[in-house]
């Protein structure tokens, strides 16, 4: 087992590269995929440790897409790398500015504002013209620090830049998940009054969670639609969010691979449903969700982590 | 000043729609503490479950009678409520009551999953047209304007289930039980009272209620794949405004949306899709537990 | 007579119909050890309530060292160096005990919590258990809180709080649901770490075998009054605590 955080970043990312060479490219593209939504997934189990459950990622994820999109189209700036910055700068002002009053409300009301917001944004792009109303906008293929990719190799360029972003997060979130502040927010989601009582201000770590949730979706907005080359106002629906907490909820919050793993789990299951049982995926997403919701009360992740303590304990 | 009367009819009918379409929502949601993200499936569920009834009622011979097609409506939409009521509530949701009730709102979006296929398996993907009840009525002129008489007859309906709810929970004995339990469910079951049955009852009629909204609105559309997705954020809004768990909050705020739609339509039609959502948010923010209380919103 | 380090100054509460305090003043010099009695609904648990910010008082002050903290959030009260333990343990469930210690730890650090460093290096892990193990539960470093006796969990909860080093310590009914052989040592315990800082210590209790035995004086509230503030002899033998706390009037 690695235990340092980077060297475990360094051999997944070792492992991705190599895997990306052998992958035929709708397998790549579905991963890209899988990765950027798995980021939006992974802000939301940020929040889920501390307790919460937003309803409402998709606006940070159609953040991120719009204002990439946007600069590109407008302005020209194609650069990968630039686009990233500046997804993450709106998605973090977005956040900077709606945290502080989120972070007051908890369970139900909290996911139903997080909700409300998402669809205030969607309405608002539907009826957008000069934004493309319902049809959204078609977004052109991004560069990386000057190198102009097509075809199959851009596929595979947005495929290594997701899984070194992906790779980075994780590890950083993983960090971010054994510091103090991290333990912190556990303690938040079991007994807030207490975390008060201790001195730390519980709002304020909500606040940051739901920052780092905000800025995650909004990367991962900006790969997804960069990846599929199209935005649209579908990106802030609620069934899109719906779809960030199911990964969230297979996944656990214990363990950040589980949440990509899931992520590619659930766009095979689309897929697949697609191709053979065209109007079967929802029903079998659902199935999927209830046995989970049964069965690992604490997702795939919690699995692993309840095989660590038992190793420990013997 | 006619852009006013117009505002207002239009906001009715829509507010009306509104308010049949939130009213279960609302009424689940406060006796059984649930908030069911089906409950746009089960709306869609009640469309579909009318154009396969009047379709069959007049195959098998209503032209004699068309306005039976109405009750062949009714009847769908109880059908839909008997058979999916006790399934969704005693097969699935009771056992999650003592999870987290954020838990149990996930529990329902994977029902409203599994219902949109559901749907799609049972009655394919094309859509379907039953718009005979919806031309029955004739139309009716109101100033220069003509409006379809059926919509009117939304507002009836409207009215008289708004007036049943009130009057079954507030003067009879049965209702005033189910008081207790939104009430205080713990002391009601010391008290004696049977919970699970009410739980049951009151999901029926929930669905009952949301498959009623459907069978109304499948005249006047295309049923389709997908018409219960967008209503169910509607009827969120619509319940958030109101209150949860307020039948009476669910009328104010449904009229109060219809209303504020109709408005935008006709003077700012950019703000037609979000001015509800903006409405939501605002309540959520400045009076969380809606206009009329009746949960505390969890605060810190 | 050492200086005032707690002043409540002309208390008024009140909860719709009911009389949580009325004209409560007290003075509690530095370093004193205190024991609050009363019946269920007298307002000890509001006095402490108040005192550590939970609720604000409709009328009056409390100052702490001089300054008054009566609009205070708990957090910021917390921070002055006034601390409490609560009647039913405020643990986190899903943590273990160590790991209680150590959130405990990071956020009462001398260094503010970090959004990097690891909760659990070996330093921090070593000055958790030693607290744990000088509350004698280092034992159950590893255990969760459904699989804890309840006078671990009472011992838990209030090394928790102690662990911040505070001031003033008010204990909520610090051995109830303990076993009757448990109390004395869990107090015995509790005052033996207390005492080695000098805190002030303020407890409220039921069982009157503790607080003759461990409290300089106490305060017997009734009614949202304190009916009765002196050593527990003259206390406990006094007419009204017996009618109206104790119930021992004859």
């Amino acid at each position: 087992m690695l235990r340092s955080v980077p060297a475990a970043c360094a051999a997944a990312l070792a492992a991705l590269i190599a895997i990306g060479f052998l992958l035929p490219e709708w397998a790549m593209f579905l991963t890209t995929m899988a990765f950027a939504k798995g980021l939006v997934a992974l802000g939301l189990v940020c929040l889920m440790r501390a307790g919460l459950v937003s309803f409402g990622q998709g606006l940070y994820f159609c953040v991120g897409a719009y204002v990439s999109g946007l600069m590109a189209n407008w302005t020209g700036i194609s650069d990968i790398f630039l686009l990233s910055v500046l997804g993450i700068l709106a998605a973090g002002i977005v956040a900077a500015i709606f945290g502080p009053l989120l972070a007051t409300y908890r369970g139900i009301f909290f996911a139903m504002l997080t909700l409300s917001l998402s669809m205030i944004l969607y309405g608002t792009l539907s009826k957008m013209t000069v934004l493309g109303g319902t049809d959204g906008l078609n977004v052109a293929a991004p560069t990386f620090l000057g190198y102009a990719p097509e075809g199959r190799a851009l596929g595979f360029a947005l495929y290594l830049f997701t899984c070194v972003v992906v790779v980075v997060t994780g590890g950083l979130t993983r960090v971010f998940f054994n510091s103090e502040h991290g333990l912190i927010a556990l303690a938040i989601r079991d007994n807030e009054l207490r975390v008060e009582y201790l001195g730390a201000s519980v709002r304020t770590e909500i606040a940051v969670s739901y920052a780092v949730a905000a800025v995650l979706a909004g990367i991962g907005g900006v790969i997804a639609g960069l990846a599929i080359g199209h935005v649209d106002p579908e990106f802030s629906y609620w069934t899109t969010s719906g779809e960030f907490v199911f990964v969230a909820i297979l996944s656990g919050y214990f363990s950040i691979g589980a949440v990509f793993i899931s992520s590619i789990l659930l766009e095979l299951v689309r897929s697949f449903s697609n191709l053979y049982f065209p109007n079967t995926w929802q029903l079998s997403l659902g199935i999927f969700l209830l046995v989970v919701i049964l069965l690992l009360p604490n997702g795939l992740g919690s699995l692993l982590s309840k095989l660590k303590r038992k190793e420990r304990r013997t | 000043m006619e852009l006013l009367a117009f505002i207002l009819v239009d906001g009715l009918i829509y507010g009306a729609w509104l308010f049949i379409v939130s009213v279960g929502l609302t009424l689940v949601f406060g006796v059984l503490n649930i908030l069911n993200l089906a409950h746009g499936s089960l709306y869609a569920i009640g469309a579909y479950a009318t154009a396969s009834a009047v379709g069959a009622y007049f195959a098998l011979g209503g032209d004699i009678f068309p306005l039976g097609s109405y009750v062949a409506m009714i009847a769908g939409a109880a059908l839909v409520a008997l058979v999916l009521g006790p399934l969704l509530e005693r097969g699935l949701l009771r056992h999650f009551y003592d999870r987290d009730h954020v838990i149990v709102v996930l529990v329902t979006y994977g029902v409203f999953l599994i219902l949109e296929d559901v749907m799609k398996l049972i009655w394919g993907v094309t859509p379907l047209f039953v718009s005979e009840p919806y031309s029955l009525l004739g139309n009716v002129e109101l100033g220069p304007l003509f409006y379809v008489t059926y919509d009117f007859l939304v507002i009836a309906v409207a009215i008289i289930v708004g007036l049943a709810v009130w009057f079954v929970l507030n003067r009879t004995r049965r209702g005033k039980v189910v008081l207790a339990v939104i009430h205080d469910r713990e002391m009601s079951q010391t008290m004696g009272v049977n919970v699970d049955r009410v739980f049951m009852v009151s999901f029926m009629i929930g669905v009952f209620l949301a498959a009623l909204g459907g069978a109304l609105t499948a005249p006047m559309i295309s049923v389709s794949p997908g018409i219960g997705v967008n209503v169910i954020i509607i009827a969120f809004a619509v319940v958030i405004i109101g209150g949860l768990g307020s039948i009476e909050g669910a009328a104010i705020g449904a009229l109060f949306v219809g209303i504020a739609r109709a408005a935008s339509v006709h003077l700012l039609p950019e703000a037609e899709l979000f001015i509800i959502y903006l409405v939501m948010a605002a309540v959520l923010v400045f009076r969380p537990e809606g206009l009329f209380q009746k949960v505390q919103a969890r605060k810190i | 007579m050492s200086e005032a380090v707690l002043v409540a100054e002309a208390i008024d509460k009140t909860f719709g119909a009911v009389t949580a305090a009325q004209d409560v003043s007290v003075a509690v010099p530095k370093g004193a050890i205190w024991s609050l009695i009363g019946s269920n609904g007298a307002g000890k648990t509001t006095f402490v309530n108040m005192v550590t910010g939970y609720i604000k008082p409709d009328k009056g002050h409390i100052l702490f060292e001089g300054d008054d903290i009566t609009k205070l959030s708990p957090r910021e009260i917390t921070r002055l160096g006034i601390r409490r333990s609560f009647q039913i343990p405020q643990l986190c469930a899903e943590l273990s005990v160590l790991d209680n210690m150590l959130v405990s730890l990071s956020i009462n650090d001398t260094e503010a919590p970090s959004y990097w460093r690891d909760a659990r290096t070996r330093n921090d892990v070593d000055r958790a258990m030693d607290i744990l193990q000088r509350f004698q539960i280092a034992d159950y470093s590893d255990r969760l809180m459904g699989e804890l006796p309840a006078g671990v969990r009472k011992l838990l909860d209030i090394a928790m709080a102690i662990s911040g080093a505070p001031k003033v310590m008010l204990l909520d009914e610090p051995t109830s649901g303990v076993a009757a052989e448990e109390k004395f040592p869990i107090m015995d315990l509790v005052m033996e770490v207390l005492s080695a800082a000098d805190v002030t210590i303020l407890f409220v209790e039921h069982d009157m075998d503790i607080v003759t035995r461990y409290s300089q004086r106490v305060l017997a509230f009734y009614d949202g009054q304190i009916i009765a503030n002196d050593a527990p002899d003259e206390v406990l033998s006094d007419e009204a605590v017996q009618r109206y706390v104790t119930g021992t009037a004859k």
